[in-house]
Protein backbone atom coordinates (compact mmCIF):
# COMPACT_ATOMS: atom_id res chain seq x y z
CA UNK A 1 0.00 0.00 0.00
CA UNK A 2 2.72 2.27 0.92
CA UNK A 3 4.05 1.85 -2.85
CA UNK A 4 1.03 3.82 -4.23
CA UNK A 5 1.60 6.26 -1.29
CA UNK A 6 4.65 7.25 -2.89
CA UNK A 7 4.14 6.72 -6.12
CA UNK A 8 1.71 9.48 -6.26
CA UNK A 9 3.76 12.08 -4.23
CA UNK A 10 6.94 11.64 -6.31
CA UNK A 11 5.52 11.13 -9.41
CA UNK A 12 3.17 14.47 -8.22
CA UNK A 13 6.50 15.97 -7.10
CA UNK A 14 7.90 16.10 -10.66
CA UNK A 15 4.68 17.22 -12.18
CA UNK A 16 4.87 20.15 -9.95
CA UNK A 17 8.74 20.56 -10.76
CA UNK A 18 8.02 20.70 -14.75
CA UNK A 19 4.88 22.95 -13.84
CA UNK A 20 7.36 25.17 -11.85
CA UNK A 21 10.06 25.61 -14.63
CA UNK A 22 7.40 26.69 -17.17
CA UNK A 23 5.21 28.63 -14.39
CA UNK A 24 7.95 30.15 -12.97
CA UNK A 25 10.81 29.52 -15.22
CA UNK A 26 9.34 30.86 -18.58
CA UNK A 27 10.70 27.66 -20.14
CA UNK A 28 8.42 25.90 -23.26
CA UNK A 29 7.46 22.51 -22.37
CA UNK A 30 9.71 21.52 -24.88
CA UNK A 31 12.66 22.90 -22.92
CA UNK A 32 11.26 21.45 -19.83
CA UNK A 33 10.93 17.89 -21.13
CA UNK A 34 14.14 18.03 -22.35
CA UNK A 35 15.80 19.18 -19.21
CA UNK A 36 13.78 16.69 -17.66
CA UNK A 37 15.19 14.04 -19.64
CA UNK A 38 18.55 15.25 -19.42
CA UNK A 39 18.45 15.29 -15.67
CA UNK A 40 17.43 11.63 -15.61
CA UNK A 41 20.15 10.50 -17.42
CA UNK A 42 22.84 12.31 -15.65
CA UNK A 43 20.75 10.94 -12.50
CA UNK A 44 21.48 7.84 -13.50
CA UNK A 45 24.86 8.10 -14.72
CA UNK A 46 25.99 8.64 -10.83
CA UNK A 47 26.28 5.47 -9.39
CA UNK A 48 27.22 4.33 -5.31
CA UNK A 49 28.06 0.76 -4.51
CA UNK A 50 27.20 -0.58 -7.84
CA UNK A 51 23.64 0.92 -7.67
CA UNK A 52 22.50 4.60 -9.88
CA UNK A 53 20.88 7.22 -7.86
CA UNK A 54 18.10 6.73 -10.58
CA UNK A 55 17.84 3.08 -9.48
CA UNK A 56 17.69 3.80 -6.16
CA UNK A 57 14.98 6.11 -6.93
CA UNK A 58 13.09 3.55 -8.61
CA UNK A 59 13.58 1.10 -5.97
CA UNK A 60 11.89 3.81 -3.51
CA UNK A 61 9.03 5.38 -5.45
CA UNK A 62 8.31 2.75 -8.49
CA UNK A 63 5.98 4.21 -10.85
CA UNK A 64 6.82 7.25 -9.38
CA UNK A 65 10.05 7.44 -10.92
CA UNK A 66 9.54 5.31 -13.83
CA UNK A 67 6.01 6.75 -15.61
CA UNK A 68 7.62 10.17 -15.63
CA UNK A 69 9.42 11.44 -18.46
CA UNK A 70 12.97 11.34 -17.22
CA UNK A 71 13.33 7.84 -16.62
CA UNK A 72 13.39 8.01 -20.38
CA UNK A 73 16.48 9.61 -20.20
CA UNK A 74 17.32 6.55 -17.25
CA UNK A 75 16.55 3.82 -19.61
CA UNK A 76 18.49 5.50 -22.41
CA UNK A 77 22.14 5.01 -20.58
CA UNK A 78 20.97 1.92 -18.59
CA UNK A 79 21.05 0.18 -22.14
CA UNK A 80 24.01 2.41 -23.11
CA UNK A 81 26.14 1.07 -20.03
CA UNK A 82 25.10 -2.63 -20.40
CA UNK A 83 25.70 -2.99 -23.96
CA UNK A 84 29.21 -1.15 -22.87
CA UNK A 85 30.04 -4.08 -20.49
CA UNK A 86 29.20 -6.87 -22.96
CA UNK A 87 30.81 -4.82 -25.87
CA UNK A 88 33.20 -2.35 -25.08
CA UNK A 89 32.48 1.32 -26.50
CA UNK A 90 30.58 -0.01 -29.40
CA UNK A 91 28.07 -0.97 -27.03
CA UNK A 92 26.97 2.34 -26.26
CA UNK A 93 25.98 2.87 -29.69
CA UNK A 94 24.32 -0.41 -29.75
CA UNK A 95 22.63 -0.30 -26.44
CA UNK A 96 21.08 3.37 -26.35
CA UNK A 97 17.84 2.38 -27.28
CA UNK A 98 17.75 -1.27 -25.92
CA UNK A 99 15.18 -0.61 -23.16
CA UNK A 100 13.62 2.51 -24.41
CA UNK A 101 12.32 0.27 -27.58
CA UNK A 102 9.42 -0.94 -25.82
CA UNK A 103 8.01 2.44 -25.54
CA UNK A 104 9.34 4.58 -28.66
CA UNK A 105 7.90 1.35 -30.93
CA UNK A 106 4.70 1.64 -28.81
CA UNK A 107 4.30 5.14 -29.07
CA UNK A 108 5.07 5.31 -33.22
CA UNK A 109 2.22 2.65 -33.93
CA UNK A 110 -0.31 3.40 -32.01
CA UNK A 111 0.22 7.26 -33.22
CA UNK A 112 0.27 5.84 -36.50
CA UNK A 113 -2.94 4.02 -36.17
CA UNK A 114 -4.43 6.84 -34.36
CA UNK A 115 -3.53 8.67 -37.34
CA UNK A 116 -5.41 6.13 -39.89
CA UNK A 117 -8.59 6.35 -37.86
CA UNK A 118 -9.18 9.59 -36.56
CA UNK A 119 -10.04 13.09 -38.36
CA UNK A 120 -8.03 16.05 -37.55
CA UNK A 121 -9.84 18.55 -35.58
CA UNK A 122 -10.38 21.82 -36.80
CA UNK B 1 16.55 36.15 -25.72
CA UNK B 2 16.98 38.61 -23.13
CA UNK B 3 19.14 41.14 -24.73
CA UNK B 4 16.20 40.62 -27.88
CA UNK B 5 13.70 42.38 -25.53
CA UNK B 6 15.85 45.06 -24.26
CA UNK B 7 17.30 46.51 -28.10
CA UNK B 8 12.85 46.03 -28.16
CA UNK B 9 12.23 48.46 -25.57
CA UNK B 10 14.71 50.99 -26.28
CA UNK B 11 12.74 51.84 -29.38
CA UNK B 12 9.89 52.57 -27.84
CA UNK B 13 8.62 56.23 -26.40
CA UNK B 14 7.74 57.40 -22.89
CA UNK B 15 4.10 56.85 -23.61
CA UNK B 16 4.67 53.46 -25.18
CA UNK B 17 6.60 52.54 -22.45
CA UNK B 18 3.92 53.86 -19.66
CA UNK B 19 0.91 51.79 -21.66
CA UNK B 20 3.59 48.72 -21.44
CA UNK B 21 4.46 48.94 -17.71
CA UNK B 22 0.67 49.71 -17.17
CA UNK B 23 -0.75 46.90 -19.42
CA UNK B 24 2.03 44.72 -17.73
CA UNK B 25 0.21 45.59 -13.95
CA UNK B 26 -2.97 45.07 -15.05
CA UNK B 27 -1.94 41.28 -16.15
CA UNK B 28 -3.45 38.95 -14.29
CA UNK B 29 -0.85 36.83 -12.36
CA UNK B 30 -0.32 33.36 -13.14
CA UNK B 31 -2.07 30.81 -10.95
CA UNK B 32 1.52 29.10 -10.20
CA UNK B 33 -0.40 27.98 -6.58
CA UNK B 34 -3.12 26.05 -8.53
CA UNK B 35 -1.50 24.92 -11.68
CA UNK B 36 1.13 23.23 -9.25
CA UNK B 37 -1.79 21.65 -7.34
CA UNK B 38 -3.62 20.35 -10.22
CA UNK B 39 -0.14 19.17 -11.61
CA UNK B 40 0.13 17.17 -8.65
CA UNK B 41 -3.25 15.98 -8.97
CA UNK B 42 -3.02 14.74 -12.79
CA UNK B 43 0.27 13.61 -12.18
CA UNK B 44 0.14 11.56 -9.09
CA UNK B 45 -3.11 9.75 -10.64
CA UNK B 46 -1.22 9.33 -13.86
CA UNK B 47 1.97 7.63 -11.60
CA UNK B 48 -0.72 5.35 -9.28
CA UNK B 49 -2.35 3.89 -12.34
CA UNK B 50 0.65 3.21 -13.35
CA UNK B 51 1.73 1.45 -10.28
CA UNK B 52 -1.20 -0.57 -10.31
CA UNK B 53 -0.52 -1.79 -14.10
CA UNK B 54 2.95 -2.81 -12.41
CA UNK B 55 1.36 -4.46 -10.05
CA UNK B 56 -0.78 -6.63 -12.03
CA UNK B 57 1.81 -7.34 -14.23
CA UNK B 58 4.00 -8.93 -11.19
CA UNK B 59 1.36 -10.57 -10.46
CA UNK B 60 -0.79 -12.24 -12.76
CA UNK B 61 1.91 -12.02 -15.99
CA UNK B 62 5.34 -13.24 -13.80
CA UNK B 63 6.96 -10.34 -14.84
CA UNK B 64 10.04 -8.95 -12.21
CA UNK B 65 10.22 -5.62 -10.89
CA UNK B 66 12.77 -5.12 -13.12
CA UNK B 67 10.75 -5.87 -16.37
CA UNK B 68 7.40 -4.90 -15.64
CA UNK B 69 8.14 -1.32 -16.71
CA UNK B 70 7.79 -2.51 -20.38
CA UNK B 71 4.27 -3.40 -20.81
CA UNK B 72 3.43 -0.69 -18.09
CA UNK B 73 4.73 1.81 -20.37
CA UNK B 74 3.30 0.35 -24.01
CA UNK B 75 -0.43 0.05 -21.77
CA UNK B 76 -0.19 4.04 -20.54
CA UNK B 77 0.96 4.54 -24.26
CA UNK B 78 -2.17 3.00 -26.21
CA UNK B 79 -4.62 4.59 -23.70
CA UNK B 80 -2.75 7.99 -24.17
CA UNK B 81 -2.83 7.26 -27.83
CA UNK B 82 -6.86 6.39 -27.39
CA UNK B 83 -7.61 9.17 -25.67
CA UNK B 84 -5.77 11.89 -27.77
CA UNK B 85 -7.56 9.97 -30.78
CA UNK B 86 -10.83 10.91 -28.76
CA UNK B 87 -9.71 14.18 -28.09
CA UNK B 88 -9.75 13.94 -24.50
CA UNK B 89 -6.64 13.83 -23.94
CA UNK B 90 -6.26 17.36 -25.04
CA UNK B 91 -8.90 18.54 -22.75
CA UNK B 92 -7.46 16.86 -19.91
CA UNK B 93 -3.84 18.76 -20.57
CA UNK B 94 -5.80 22.45 -20.26
CA UNK B 95 -6.70 21.23 -16.74
CA UNK B 96 -3.30 19.68 -15.71
CA UNK B 97 -0.84 21.31 -17.63
CA UNK B 98 2.46 19.57 -16.23
CA UNK B 99 0.64 16.94 -14.86
CA UNK B 100 -0.30 15.50 -17.99
CA UNK B 101 2.83 16.61 -19.95
CA UNK B 102 5.64 15.16 -17.92
CA UNK B 103 4.51 11.48 -17.23
CA UNK B 104 5.05 9.18 -20.02
CA UNK B 105 1.39 9.71 -21.50
CA UNK B 106 2.07 13.20 -22.50
CA UNK B 107 5.35 12.16 -24.37
CA UNK B 108 2.97 9.75 -26.44
CA UNK B 109 0.21 12.77 -26.71
CA UNK B 110 2.71 15.08 -28.28
CA UNK B 111 3.53 12.03 -31.05
CA UNK B 112 -0.21 11.58 -31.47
CA UNK B 113 -1.84 14.72 -31.84
CA UNK B 114 0.97 15.15 -34.24
CA UNK B 115 0.53 12.78 -36.04
CA UNK B 116 -3.84 13.15 -36.44
CA UNK B 117 -2.91 16.79 -36.71
CA UNK B 118 -1.02 16.97 -39.60
CA UNK B 119 -2.80 13.90 -41.45
CA UNK B 120 -4.40 16.46 -43.97
CA UNK B 121 -0.85 16.83 -45.75
CA UNK B 122 -0.63 13.31 -46.56
CA UNK B 123 0.56 9.91 -44.30
CA UNK B 124 4.09 10.19 -45.45
CA UNK B 125 5.11 13.53 -45.35
CA UNK B 126 2.45 14.74 -42.54
CA UNK B 127 1.89 11.92 -40.67
CA UNK B 128 5.19 10.53 -41.15
CA UNK B 129 7.35 13.51 -41.40
CA UNK B 130 5.74 15.45 -38.44
CA UNK B 131 4.77 12.31 -36.04
CA UNK B 132 8.37 13.51 -33.41
CA UNK B 133 7.89 17.70 -34.45
CA UNK B 134 7.27 18.07 -31.09
CA UNK B 135 8.70 14.84 -29.15
CA UNK B 136 11.83 15.20 -31.04
CA UNK B 137 13.98 17.70 -28.63
CA UNK B 138 12.95 14.70 -25.97
CA UNK B 139 14.65 11.98 -27.72
CA UNK B 140 17.53 14.14 -28.96
CA UNK B 141 18.36 15.29 -25.74
CA UNK B 142 17.81 12.36 -24.23
CA UNK B 143 20.06 10.35 -26.62
CA UNK B 144 23.16 13.21 -26.93
CA UNK B 145 22.80 12.84 -23.13
CA UNK B 146 22.97 9.31 -22.81
CA UNK B 147 25.62 8.92 -25.25
CA UNK B 148 27.91 11.52 -23.16
CA UNK B 149 27.05 9.25 -19.95
CA UNK B 150 28.42 6.28 -22.07
CA UNK B 151 31.20 7.81 -22.89
CA UNK B 152 32.04 8.90 -19.49
CA UNK B 153 31.39 5.46 -18.32
CA UNK B 154 33.95 4.39 -20.89
CA UNK B 155 36.52 6.44 -20.30
CA UNK B 156 36.90 6.31 -16.78
CA UNK B 157 35.97 2.57 -16.52
CA UNK B 158 32.90 2.38 -14.43
CA UNK B 159 31.17 -1.11 -14.03
CA UNK B 160 27.71 -0.39 -13.40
Amino acid sequence: MMDFVWAVIIGGAICVIGQLMMDVGKLTPAHTMSILVVAGAVLDGISFNGTSLYDRFIDFAGAGATVPITSFGNALVHGATKELQENGWIGIFMGIFEITSAGITAGIVFSFLSALIARPRA
Amino acid sequence: MREFTKSKQKKVTAVQLEYQTLAKSLEPPRPVLRNCYRAFIAGGAICFLGEALMKMFQTYFGFTEQTAGNPTVAVLILLSAILTSLGVYDKLAQWAGAGSAVPVTGFANSLCSAAIEHKREGLVLGTGGNMFKLAGSVIVFGTVAAFAVGMIHWIIGIKG
